[in-house]
């Protein structure tokens, strides 16, 4: 339980930069999420965190202590970080029990006993404790390997993308599950995956990643609503790019109307005015931000759909030529090449500037 | 690293002195070699080969095809019990197949007094040779072709059906294809025992390299000529390992879909009755009856022959066994761990090296390391003299180091394999859990490690020391005075043609051999859980 800090920690292999200039803060007790696509850097950053990568420059603090700078590593197993990695790693010979108890040493069998007993109840594994790992389902081996890294009470929990080898459902269930175990706990941890939703149920605080750099560390909502860049804007939800114009700091006109709010359009220091009145951006318009209403008359034609269940998520064809997303009740079933009726519902502005 | 070349370098000390023994070439030996001995000996190889070759590939490939992928009665006990006849080293097939088919045997005397039938083939003989080898070794080919078939005949014949081929064609024209590389490894292990093997030619008084460099070594006094034999023998085994390594490498198991368990041909009730036939015919010949044979034979001469020499004959190869055994594996395991730290190209090759003694034939190697560790000795003893005022012949000559040392090239690979992929089966993850929890290296290795790696040391040690068990060249050229063995003791009596008094010694050996193939099956069976 400590906060965990990385100040400009780069890290690089074999010339490559893997990870740049990477920067954040874990609060003491929170969940913490690096979000991104593979090969972005994100599993690198968890080893260096846990003490199995050297790091090349900045510094990595746990509670307050130093535990890598250039040059210098504490030890992973002086570190009391605890890890979940994504194939488990439990221990063959052990059963559940002794997989559990296997970090905890120099204490009393019977204090030893009853973290054991806790934490497998924590995990709703008590029937299973003489099992061997081989017995147990891929969830029930993911909570031993959980239960494993509690036990001796660290100071921050890393898991290495903790449910890609689960099916989707199973999943959602147990990343609830997992953040209630880690609250319960009032554990740090941070974890690492490619998968938004799982990000977004589990943490806190999420860090987007690409080639190598944190483009955002903000809360789930704040990424979804507010993205710094394209690349976030990309990578977490769905939505679709329209250009506009930009007529003052609180309007842009794009080609279903105009639309209020903060135009966070940033500016040279030079020329601004110009700069930010009759700029070209890029609009980012989410699937929740164009309703589907056959009053009115802005018409646009549906050039695919995909059925939800609940929703239908169209594919629109603006009268330019601009696509744009939009989720429609699923009673409003279109053909595809039907003019339908849409207008805006946009609360948040994001646009960026043309390039 | 530097452990690893040591190991390496032990490999290539044979083959460079046995090849370097040109240099000093004893006229007259050479050229009667070359003049007389050596077209029979190349003759005899190549005929030898070619027939094994041949014998081991119908055996073996036709074996597994029909306990892999065809129903018939007693398909599951022949799956294993086709296995047995590895338990049977050559030499003691060999052995009991002249006793029971000789012109004095029981056989030929019941035919001719009974019903005046002569005129048997001679089992002394090519062919003779050729039948009680491929007995012998075809489980090499059946082990390794079942397997291929298992993970993916079922799979090949269903495409070719789909594509409109009859079974039969699908069997020639897609299954055997597909597992041709599995095919050529087994028959590459094979030919590199017919090359090896020793006690199987003395008994049949069939003139190949190994006996050849016996001969040299015992009768000509000539080390230079048995290690000019041994390096022509090593060229013709490189070429059998050259084919070997290739196979292995185009080895690609694709286990798509079901096994083939549920898909398994129904033969007719005719064809069902020809393989069973054919499967237990396999079987009697090759296990059944030379077992009931030893066991006969056991029972007329224990009573005499089971005395305080037979009890120091069993405990020398049970020594020489469980020293040797322990020595491959703790090199394995060290060879293993060093290619766990140091992972790469240059590694992977080294350890390939390493463990590349299996090809030779033993005669080979006990040739290739008497002659440095004698040279070593003479260094010593000289410097002995000068300095101590040592008064001796032999130092290190009299010692079990050339026997040992031996032992650890031809089976290094044995242990190797076991140890390295139980080692692999331990990630990285693992290890850094381990660390993660607060376990230093000592922890480990006690915690972690050993306690994963236990089943795989076991298996390790076991098919060591059944292998040194069997072994016959080795032992008997470079064993120190008064170390016979059960092999050596063999060796003495079926040289001599006592074949009941050679029974009991071979008993206990296929005994002990029996044992790798329970484990081997055992743990086949636990895989395909």
């Amino acid at each position: 339980m400590a906060e965990l800090i990385l100040d400009s920690v780069s890290q690089s292999y074999a010339e490559r930069q893997i990870i740049a200039d990477l920067t954040f803060t874990l609060p003491e007790g929170a969940i913490g999420c690096l979000l991104g696509p593979s090969g972005c850097g994100k599993t690198t950053a968890l080893r260096c965190i846990s003490g199995f990568e050297p790091i090349q420059s900045g510094e990595i603090r746990i509670g307050g202590e130093v535990v890598s700078r250039p040059g210098w590593m504490l030890a992973a197993e002086k570190r009391r970080v605890g890890m979940v990695f994504q194939d488990y790693a439990l221990f063959p010979h052990l059963t559940v029990a002794k997989n559990v108890g296997f970090g905890l040493r120099n204490i009393s069998k019977e204090v030893r006993q009853a973290r054991i007993d806790e934490l497998l109840q924590l995990v709703g594994l008590a029937a299973h404790t003489g099992q061997y790992p081989h017995q147990l389902s891929g969830g029930q081996q993911q909570r031993v390997a959980l239960a494993r890294a509690l036990a001796p009470r660290p100071r921050l929990i890393l898991m290495d993308e903790p449910f890609s080898n689960l099916d989707v459902e199973l999943r959602e269930r147990l990343s609830l599950e997992v953040r209630d175990i880690l609250k319960r706990e009032a554990t740090t941890a941070l974890i690492v995956t490619h998968d938004q939703h799982e990000a977004f149920s589990l943490a806190d605080w999420v860090g987007v990643m690409h080639q190598g750099r944190i483009q955002q560390w903000d809360t789930p909502y704040n990424l979804y609503h507010e993205p710094a860049n394209r690349f976030v804007a990309d990578f977490v939800g769905q939505g679709a790019l329209v250009t506009g114009e930009v007529i003052n700091d609180h309007q842009v006109e794009i080609e279903l109307g105009v639309l209020d709010g903060h135009i966070p359009v940033e500016c040279d220091a030079s020329g601004c005015d110009e700069c930010v009145r009759n700029c070209r951006v890029d609009v980012l318009l989410r699937p929740d931000d164009i309703i589907h209403d056959d009053d009115s008359l802005l018409l646009a034609e549906v050039e695919n759909k995909a059925f939800r269940g609940a929703e239908f998520l169209y594919t629109l064809k603006l009268p330019s030529g601009q696509r744009a997303l939009s989720l429609v009740p699923s009673h409003h079933n279109h053909a595809i090449g039907e003019r339908i009726g849409i207008r805006l519902a946009v609360d948040h502005v994001v646009a960026f500037r043309r390039e | 690293m530097l452990f690893a070349l040591a190991v390496a370098a032990l490999v290539l000390v044979p083959v460079v002195v046995t090849f370097s023994s040109f240099a000093q070439v004893e006229r007259d030996i050479l050229s009667h070699l070359i003049e007389f001995a050596l077209p029979e000996l190349v003759g005899n190889t190549l005929w030898l080969v070619l027939g094994v070759g041949l014998g081991v590939s119908v055996l073996g490939v036709s074996l597994a095809w029909l306990t892999a992928m065809c129903e018939f009665p007693g398909r599951r006990v022949f799956g294993w019990a086709l296995l047995l006849p590895l338990a049977l080293p050559a030499y003691v097939t060999a052995f009991v197949a002249i006793g029971l088919l000789d012109f004095t045997g029981p056989l030929q005397t019941w035919l001719r007094d009974g019903w005046g039938i002569t005129g048997l083939p001679e089992i002394r003989s090519r062919g003779g040779v050729i039948l009680v080898m491929s007995l012998a070794l075809y489980p090499y080919v059946y082990l390794i072709a079942k397997n291929a078939f298992a993970t993916q005949g079922a799979i090949a014949l269903e495409a070719a059906q789909s594509l409109g081929l009859s079974r039969t064609q699908g069997f020639f024209r897609v299954a055997l294809p597909m597992a041709r590389p599995w095919i050529a490894a087994g028959l590459m292990l094979a030919l590199m025992e017919t090359l090896a093997d020793f006690g199987t030619m003395a008994i049949f008084n069939y003139d190949t390299f190994t006996t050849a460099i016996y001969k040299a070594w015992y009768s000509l006094f000539s080390l230079a000529a048995a290690a000019q034999l041994a390096s022509i023998l090593i060229l013709f085994v490189l070429v059998a390992v050259v084919f070997e390594q290739r196979s292995r490498t185009q080895m690609r198991y694709s286990t798509v879909g079901r096994s083939a368990a549920q898909r398994r041909i129904k033969l007719s009730p005719a064809l069902a009755g020809l393989a069973l036939l054919y499967a237990g015919t396999v079987l009697a010949v090759a296990f059944i009856i030379p077992v009931t044979q030893l066991i006969l034979w056991t029972r007329d001469v224990m009573a005499d022959d089971l005395d305080a020499r037979y009890w120091a004959f069993a405990w020398h190869s049970v020594l020489l066994a469980g020293i040797g055994a322990l020595m491959v594996v703790a090199v394995a395991l060290l060879l293993a761990y060093a290619g766990r730290q140091r992972p790469g190209t240059a590694m992977m090759w080294t350890q390939r090296l390493a463990t590349l003694g299996y090809a030779f034939p033993g005669a080979v190697l006990a040739v290739g390391l008497f002659i440095p560790v004698a040279a070593l000795d003479n260094w010593l003893i000289d410097a002995g003299q000068a300095w101590f005022g040592f008064e001796g012949t032999e130092i290190l000559k009299g010692t079990l180091l050339i026997m040992l040392l031996a032992y650890l090239v031809r089976f290094l690979a044995v242990g190797f394999g076991p140890i390295d992929s139980g080692l692999h089966r331990i990630t990285r993850n693992v290890d850094e859990a381990a660390k993660n929890l607060g376990t230093g290296a000592a922890g480990l290795l006690a915690r972690v490690h050993l306690p994963m790696l236990r089943a795989s040391l076991l298996t390790a040690a076991t098919f060591a020391f059944v292998d040194i068990m069997k072994e016959m060249p080795i032992t008997l050229m470079t064993r120190p005075f008064g170390w016979d063995t059960l092999a050596v003791r063999v060796f003495e009596m079926t040289s001599e043609g006592e074949w009941e008094r050679a029974a009991l010694p071979a008993l206990a050996i296929v005994i002990a051999g029996i044992i790798p193939i329970i484990l081997l099956t055992w743990r086949e069976a636990r895989s395909l859980d």
